[in-house]
């Protein structure tokens, strides 16, 4: 549940920036540090705060006459200020500076809408006639000539991005009651032109925007109160053309019989926005509120009155809304937890548990996550854009009513499109909010992904597929053809993520995966991207770390138990085990081999494919069996640290299995055959060793069943004593 | 205080009887009980559910159903075919009639108490007019085949709603013409089993509540003949169901121990609309729940399993309290078990039988908690077969051992017990005197000397014992103004002085032995006696009251003593205040004058006078804290409660030397073993 949590007045407000539209302030930007921000208002004077001390730290006006015309941002990687008076004189300065006379200037040659900082990349400055540079940029050539993309719109709004390195810049702009939207990729100085879909008799009036999976997803806020999606693949390769985008409603802002009129908000995490705005209920006076809404369940979480009224403008930054009411700036925090039907009735269990991949998981299949911020995802770059051509081949098909044509139709008509051209459909296709049948419809993209790869050898798409199952909660039954190419291709990664997370692997796969990883070669996985977080925290890197290994020695046993009756033997047991003690695979392999040992699988059916395994693989494969297994012995508890780790279990039922299927070939095979005796030498003293355990829990019952039977006696004289 | 040698013995084998029928006393504060061996008990609700009336079984005389019938008249009637009226002041069967049906499943008074039903085997609804002194019979109704199990009336009386197999039926009562027959299986398609209606309900709103063999409980329009509601809440049969005076609230019972209370409940807070939803579930069962009762302000239900569960309705109760505690009763509220102190024998008294045992002995001494090795096993001596289909009142043991006495409904017997070695011979003396039948109570005086025989009407016959094998009536005392109640304890003084005998008025009479004469009475307490003694050296009569008051009165001095009143003036720990289970049986221990022995189900406690007494604030169980205590700091912690839980459920204790105390008990799971398997059930995961 979201709750607004205590507000704090965090300075008063001069005449201009009072209540009503057209009051207010500039803009709130981040300040250099955490905790800090920068207020701008509508006159001549920029403030530097630190928040939690309510306490300005700076503050810093232009000349009179002058007036500051865009916000003022902070430099990240400089510490520097930068604003722009008189739409533009550009000034940069530092803290110490004092007067603003005296700082750097530079004139440019058009009008400056607005900079963006933003932490890890440099500042960039959006014209009012649509063009962007770079602040570096611009300060070589101050006086450079800008180029006007866009005619007579007017720039309504603006965002940027980090996607990954690249600085991705989207602003909205109004003509005539169209509204358009423009994605400019700075590095790759490509400019997509998008129109929005019109909406009859409503016009959007307030928009944010947040980058994931590189799908920019914006939002509007209408005039009809409603709140609006629109998706926009960030990988786009046609150009020439302007787009239509359609939008999907996410949320109404009503409440029983009242009606909020939003005049601003903002997205807090993937289920909630908040929204400042005036609560009209019919017949009653309205009043101006903050309310924060859950996306997911359509409700009004929280709602705080505002009855001084406010400026219509709303920022958020590090948990904490600012906004003007009557005559100061108010800071109220907030907090803001998922929200999930099994939270609200208080069956959530924690993460850890929930980390078994289940099937289908109905949460997020309406809605892929959302997070705000400008952190940067991981990046999954396509590979495909270098070979990208520009092709001119118009798509009619995405674009004429997309919604009303079923995957398979659309599927059907991207056949014989290009290979570009058919994954961005593609990822069109996924970024459909709201698709009742999402599974459904990622298990034909993956079908139709894999039919391409069939039909084209040349042609994998291997980040894409990647991404797919990584990202969804797949079954290997929804695309059956999937981990037969990728072994084919002998894309390890993708094999390894898809034994994690299918449920339901035909143990032939799973043999022919074991069979891959066993046969190649240590120096190409070297290359390879694999997961290694379940062998990261057990493997010895340093294969010759005496201090390791004597640690080895020390706690190949259960050493408080049984010093006494096994001093002698384990020594003389350590020795002989050393071999045991080095890893026999690379940590690639072994990430990938115990993908291998988690998968589910049943014995009778896996057995016939072990019998097939070659009988070197299958000596290397019970080396390594046998390492995770003396690994695993070291601890009393008999668990190897680490996320998906093979459990003592796991590693003995594959032992037994890989024994059952290969005993005869061991016995002959000279190399296997110190391997064995080692392996029999230490289940021995395990078994030693449980043994005696086993006599002590013998004994430990017998003094239980002796209690027992004491109660049971139909007569006893007993003493009492009573005090 | 000091160490004692305690007899521990689990051989009394002991299985109580199942319940077979409860009922409530319409606008009364009484439960009326009956079992499967055909005993019927009382239990008083305002005297904490105290068992204050016990009418011993009887093997011919099963009871299928009992009710209240013009205020606080028993009946009950059995598969033996007769109604019975109980006279609950002289405990026994008063008069029977036949029913001319064959076997009676059901009864029912109407809600004015005036007509009984009965419903018989043959299919038949008679009507029976309740007369002063009897039951008269009226008429038939409409009869039809198929044994009628339940009835139930109209709280108008103008109509009967019976249950039968696959069917209920509604009679206007007065046509007497079947006016409604509803199948109860039609709903359900293709059924090879039938459907028994086991119980039924008749609101005042003219629904009828049905239970049913097939787990359900219905709700039928009776008029339309229609289904209102249907409540499936067990795989096995729902066997009994109770509907609260106020028709709120109902509780069923299932055969696999399981109850549940349904509540008439609005649809929505302030809806007029409501409906019967099924609330609470409990499972304080093991075997079928026969029946169930609902009182004003708790759930009741009685098993197969012997134990009677009292629920209280938290939602009824003002505050926590005596009240508001769960109670289960498996074991009867007085002494089954006497004891010879000089003997070192006990008697156990079953329903149909007799067991003499001879305790065991030890050489050894050990500390606390050590069992020491046995020189000489238990021994079982006698066992006496009681003739005839009744079942046994009382019994006794005298202090020497050698004589043994016992009294069914209409026999009284005395034994004269010799020992000789190993060897014991048994001689039923011949000619006892003809007594007013049947004896509540025996008990031999300390001496051994006579036998008193607690009898009906208030009265006490004092016989005296001849040797080598005879007796005489001496006297019968009767306390002056005369008492329509039978007596149901006695105690008499060690010193052969004194007799007090308490009456199902719960008045205390004492009387002198030495001439014969009402001596006093003690003043009269609002609740249940539960065990009465005399000091054998003071003289002051001890006396436990079913609210877990405890009194000490002098009998020389004819007043509460000065201990007694500090203790009232004090009053009593909360704790002890709050326990569940009477106080059954107080003994003294001679040489040590300021000690009480008190047992009840759940603990054994010495009371020393001589010690101040726990305030609330202080812990009445303090035992194993002072074995923790170095001595010198034991001190300060003592008060005058000693109460040894060790020992569970007792049925009996008592002190047979200064240093030797004997405990029988009765391990539930021995119970358990007794009872055959319940319904097995699946659980999950087994």
């Amino acid at each position: 549940m979201a709750a607004l949590c205590e507000s704090f007045t965090l300075c008063g407000l001069g005449p201009s920036g009072g209540v009503g539209l057209g009051g207010g302030l500039l803009a709130l930007e981040p300040g250099p540090d955490p905790d800090h921000v920068l207020l701008t208002d509508r006159g001549r004077t920029a403030t530097l705060f630190k928040v939690s001390d309510q306490k300005p730290l700076g503050c810093w006006s232009v000349k009179h006459g002058q007036i500051i015309t865009c916000p003022v941002v902070c430099n990240f990687e400089t510490h520097e200020y930068i604003a722009v008076h008189d739409d533009k004189v550009l000034r940069i300065w530092k803290n110490e500076d004092t007067n603003l006379d005296k700082v750097f200037k530079a004139t440019l040659s058009a009008d400056v809408y607005r900079i963006h900082s933003l932490p890890n990349g440099g500042p960039v400055v959006l014209f009012k006639g649509g063009g962007v540079r770079t602040l570096d940029v611009l300060l070589e050539a101050p006086q450079q000539e800008i180029e006007k993309v866009i005619s007579d719109e007017v720039i309504k709004w603006s965002e940027a991005f980090m996607e990954g390195q690249r600085l991705v810049l989207i602003f909205a702009t109004e003509k005539d009651g169209d509204f358009f939207v423009y994605v400019q990729k700075l590095k790759m100085n490509t400019l997509h032109k998008y129109k929005l879909e019109q909406q009859e008799l409503s016009k959007p009036m307030s928009f944010t925007a947040y980058i994931k999976n590189q799908i920019i997803t914006l939002l509007c806020l209408y005039s009809n109160d409603s709140v609006y999606k629109v998706s926009i693949p960030l990988q786009q390769n046609t150009e020439e053309e302007e787009q239509i985008l359609s939008k999907s409603l996410l949320l109404n802002l009503s409440l029983s019989g009242s009606i909020l009129k939003g005049t601003s908000f903002v997205v807090l995490d993937k289920d909630h926005i908040a929204v400042l705005g005036s609560l009209a209920a019919s017949g009653e006076e309205s009043k101006e509120c903050l309310t924060i809404w859950n996306t997911k369940f359509q409700t009004l979480q929280t709602s705080k009155e505002l009855p001084l009224g406010t400026s219509g403008q709303l920022w958020c930054y590090e948990e904490k809304f600012f906004f003007t009411h009557g005559k100061v700036l108010t800071v109220v925090m907030y907090k803001c937890e998922t929200s999930s039907l099994a939270a609200a009735v208080g069956k959530l269990k924690d993460s850890q548990a929930t980390d078994m991949s289940s099937f289908v998981n109905w949460s997020t299949l309406g809605d892929e996550e959302l997070v705000v911020s400008f952190q940067s995802q991981q990046s999954v770059a396509l590979k495909s854009e270098s070979r990208m051509t520009l092709r001119s081949k118009r798509n009619t098909v995405a674009k004429v009513q997309p919604d009303t044509l079923s995957v398979g139709q659309h599927l059907l008509n991207l056949k014989d499109a290009s290979t570009t051209v058919f994954e961005d459909e593609l990822r069109q296709l996924m970024s459909k909010a709201q698709m009742p049948d999402l599974q459904a419809t990622i298990g034909c993209v993956i079908t139709a992904l894999i039919n391409r790869c069939k039909t084209n050898p040349q042609y994998y798409p291997r980040n894409f597929l990647l991404q797919i199952v990584q990202t969804r909660d797949l079954s290997y039954s929804l695309c059956p053809d999937l981990m037969a190419v990728a072994l084919e291709k002998k894309d390890v990664h993708l094999l390894q993520i898809c034994l994690q997370r299918f449920p339901d692997i035909p143990e032939e796969i799973t043999y022919a995966c074991l069979k891959v990883f066993l046969s190649i070669s240590e120096a190409y996985l070297q290359r390879i991207d694999v997961n290694l977080e379940s062998v990261i925290c057990y493997i010895d890197i340093e294969f010759n770390n005496k201090e390791v290994k004597s640690e080895i020695v020390e706690n190949g046993f259960n050493t408080e138990l049984e010093q006494d009756i096994w001093d002698t033997k384990v020594t003389k047991e350590t020795h002989l085990m050393t071999e045991g003690e080095f890893c026999p695979v690379g940590p690639q392999k072994a990430a990938l081999l115990n993908a291998v040992l988690h998968s589910a699988y049943s014995e009778t059916f896996l057995l016939p494919h072990l019998k097939n395994l070659p009988a070197q693989q299958a000596v290397l494969f019970l080396r390594y069996l046998y390492y995770l297994y003396v690994k695993c012995s070291e601890k009393i508890n008999t668990t190897l640290p680490g996320i998906h780790s093979p459990t003592i279990n796991q590693i003995m039922d594959w032992m037994c299995l890989l024994l059952d299927a290969h005993f005869t070939v061991m016995v002959m095979l000279p190399e296997a055959k110190e391997l064995l005796s080692d392996l029999h030498k230490f289940v021995r003293a395990q078994v030693r060793f449980y043994s005696e355990l086993n006599k002590i829990e013998g004994s430990l019952r017998e003094l239980q069943r002796l209690n027992r039977q004491k109660d049971s006696q139909i007569y006893s004289i007993e003493v009492l004593e009573l005090i | 205080m000091g160490e004692f040698e305690v007899h521990r013995v689990r051989f009394f084998g002991l299985v109580p009887a199942g319940v077979r029928c409860l009922v409530c006393q319409p606008r009364g504060g009484r439960l009326a009980l009956a079992r499967t061996d055909g005993a019927v008990e009382v239990y008083n609700f305002a005297a904490n559910y105290f068992q204050e009336k016990v009418i011993p079984g009887h093997e011919a005389r099963s009871v299928e159903a009992l009710c209240w019938a013009a205020g606080d008249r028993l009946f009950g009637a059995g598969l033996g075919g007769d109604i019975t009226e109980y006279d609950l002041a002289r405990l026994c069967a008063a008069h029977s009639v036949d029913g001319c049906g064959g076997p009676i499943w059901s009864m029912a008074a109407n809600s004015s108490g005036t007509q009984l039903a009965i419903g018989c085997e043959d299919g038949s609804v008679k009507l029976f007019q309740v007369v002063p002194g009897g039951i008269q019979f009226e008429r038939n109704l409409d009869r039809r085949k198929g044994r009628i199990l339940c009835l139930s009336w109209h709280p108008s009386d103008t109509h009967i709603a019976a249950g039968s197999i696959d069917i209920l039926r509604v009679f206007d009562v007065r046509s007497g013409q079947t006016v409604q027959r509803v199948m109860v299986n039609y709903h359900v398609q293709k059924v090879k089993r039938e459907c028994i209606v086991w119980s039924i309900a008749f609101l005042s709103s003219g629904t009828v509540v049905t239970s049913d063999s097939f787990g359900r409980v219905q709700f039928w329009d009776w008029e339309r003949g229609t289904l209102l509601e249907s409540h499936t809440i067990s795989t096995s049969a729902v066997l009994s169901l109770a509907v609260s005076e106020k028709e709120d609230s109902i509780i069923v019972g299932t055969s696999t121990g399981a109850t549940y209370q349904f509540q008439l409940l609005p649809v929505k807070t302030g809806s007029l609309e409501k409906r019967w939803v099924r609330t609470k579930p409990f499972q304080h069962h093991t075997h079928d729940v026969r029946a169930v009762a609902h009182s004003s302000t708790a759930l009741i239900s009685g098993g197969l399993d012997a134990q009677l569960v009292i629920r209280p309705l938290m939602e009824k109760m003002q505050k926590k309290g005596y009240e508001a505690a769960l109670r289960k009763f498996t074991f009867p509220h007085r002494r089954l078990v006497s004891c010879a102190r000089k003997a070192r024998l006990l008697l156990f008294q079953f329903s149909q039988h007799l067991e003499l045992w001879r305790l065991g002995s030890t050489d050894e001494t050990g500390d606390d908690g050590e069992v020491l090795p046995l020189r000489r096993m238990p021994e079982h001596l006698v066992q006496l077969k009681s003739k005839g289909p009744e079942h046994i009142y009382c019994s006794c043991v005298s202090p020497c051992g050698s004589w043994v006495s016992y009294s069914t409904a209409s026999r009284f017997h005395l034994y004269r017990v010799q020992y000789e070695g190993d060897g014991v011979s048994v001689k039923k003396v011949p000619k006892v005197p003809k007594l007013l039948l049947p004896a509540y109570q025996l008990q031999f005086s300390s001496d051994s000397s006579s036998l008193f025989v607690a009898s009906a009407r208030g009265s006490v016959h004092v016989l005296q014992l001849l040797e080598p094998g005879g007796c005489k009536h001496l006297h019968t005392l009767q306390p002056p103004s005369g008492s329509p109640e039978a007596v149901y304890l006695l105690a008499s003084s060690a010193d052969g002085h004194w007799l007090a005998a308490v009456g199902g008025d719960w008045a205390i009479h004492i009387y002198n032995l030495k001439c014969f004469k009402h001596h006093c009475m003690v003043p009269m307490y609002s609740c249940a006696v539960t065990a009465v003694a005399i000091h054998p050296v003071t003289n002051n009569l001890v006396i436990t009251y079913s609210d877990q008051q405890l009194f000490e009165f002098s009998i020389p001095e004819k007043q509460y003593t000065a201990w007694s009143r500090m203790v009232q003036n004090r009053g009593l720990h909360k704790v002890w205040l709050e326990r569940d289970s009477p106080i059954t049986h107080i003994t003294f221990n001679p040489k040590n004058p300021s000690h009480i022995l008190l047992h009840d189900i759940y603990m054994f406690c010495v009371l020393d006078k001589s010690l101040p007494l726990p305030d609330n604030s202080t812990l009445l169980m303090n035992q194993g804290t002072l074995k923790q205590l170095p001595e010198t700091a034991r001190q300060r912690q003592l008060h005058a409660f000693k109460i040894c839980k060790k020992f569970q459920p007792l049925l009996f204790a008592d002190l047979l030397d200064e240093k030797c105390l004997v405990m029988v008990e009765r391990p539930i799971m021995d119970i358990k073993t007794q009872l055959p398997l319940p319904i097995q059930q699946k659980k999950f995961g087994t």
